[in-house]
């Protein structure tokens, strides 16, 4: 096989090599690689590290996002009890637009726990490598001169060699799907803080939000209230109110009203 | 035969597989060639399929690999920069 992957494995041994040349006498050369075996390994645990920090700031995104659908969801309802399909359509509108981002957050997902898993693996198998290099690398010293310890070491060295080159390869990559998702990561993390997806129509958004919350806060109240007065009068409150009608399709869309005041509206932070 | 696929380990491979493995290897510069990432894909998978089915070897081996694949993963652009490479020393293989 004289192809490609001959061709990919020649570069790997000529770094090796390279490598190699550097040390007077072959028996540093051990001393010298086992020391970057180690600062690799060091590494390859700072890499696993970065992407389980990674994949955990995911699956909190995930889970804000997965409340503010729900909240959305309630919000739309409760539009609809009180008539207001063009709010209703609006809420539902924003949940579809946040239902696709949390899409990519599941794809994301998977692929930082497959680096993770990945780099975990290389770990333990770097890690095993470097104890049985250790262990050749004492015999070598103890046995052997300089002259004749060339072979033996080069066997050793090209071994370990490849692994690391393969090792931090697969740290490389991590930390670049790392990055990558940070970056992607702040986005949402943006959205979130503002409680709102883009939306072309700016002013009008905050008079949707503000007419949305509204609606939530004052069915809040309602609930509450006869919570309350089921209370007083010994009666057990209902626990579920009577599901809302699927919205049916041919209402006119909402239309933009230009915003009296921009309201700052700082919600959406659950 | 040892063959190492890049971030997952080493594979001992018998010799009757060589033929076949030659052949995807052909299959890969020629997707290569025609810049045909989902050609390369299918000979990538094709070819880690083969070198899964040999029998793996221990994680403290100290053994140099006959070949190099990259993992399945892998696009035209990540090959052929592989392929590219110019042996700094510092780049893939760690001193």
């Amino acid at each position: 096989m004289a192809g490609i992957f001959q061709r990919i494995s020649t570069i790997f041994r000529a770094k090796a090599d390279k490598a190699l040349d550097r040390a007077e006498d072959p028996r540093e050369t051990l001393d010298y690689s086992y020391q970057r075996q180690l600062d690799l390994l060091q590494k390859v645990r700072r890499g696993v590290a970065d992407v389980a920090t990674s994949r955990k700031r995911v699956e909190l995104q995930a889970s804000q996002l997965n409340a503010e659908v729900d909240k959305l969801t309630t919000q739309a309802q409760r539009a609809l009890e009180q008539g207001r399909e063009d709010l209703a359509r609006e809420a539902l509108t924003r949940k579809s637009g946040l239902q696709q981002q949390l899409g990519d957050l599941q794809a994301q997902h998977a692929q930082l726990q497959g680096e993770e898993e990945k780099l975990v693996r290389a770990s333990t198998r770097l890690q095993a490598k470097v104890d049985a290099f250790r262990t050749r690398k004492e015999t070598i010293k103890a046995t052997y001169s300089a002259a004749e310890a060339q072979t033996r070491i080069n066997e050793a060295f090209s071994g370990i060699s490849e692994e690391m080159g393969d090792v931090g390869l697969a740290v490389q990559r991590a930390e670049d799907k790392t990055q990558e998702m940070q970056a992607r990561a702040g986005a949402i993390d943006e959205l979130l803080a503002s409680g709102t997806l883009d939306d072309p129509s700016g002013t009008y958004k905050d008079d949707i939000t503000r007419e949305l919350d509204q609606l939530a806060s004052t069915s809040q109240v309602e609930d509450e209230l006869a919570a309350l007065r089921a209370k007083v009068s010994g009666e057990i409150a209902p626990a579920t109110k009577p599901v809302a009608p699927a919205i049916e399709g041919g209402a006119a869309a909402p239309k933009a009203q230009p915003a009296q005041q921009p309201v700052a509206d700082e919600e959406g932070q659950s | 035969m040892i063959v190492r696929i890049l971030g997952e380990g080493q594979w001992r491979v018998a010799p009757e597989a060589m033929q076949s493995l030659n052949e995807l290897d052909d299959r890969v510069a020629d997707a290569l060639r025609k810049d045909d990432q989902e050609a390369l894909q299918s000979s990538l998978a094709l070819l880690l399929e083969q070198v899964r089915a040999g029998e793996p070897l221990a994680d403290d081996d100290l053994v140099e690999s006959d070949l190099i694949i990259p993992d399945s993963s892998a696009s035209l652009d990540e090959v052929r920069a592989f392929l590219e490479e110019q042996g700094n020393g510092e780049g893939l293989i760690p001193g």
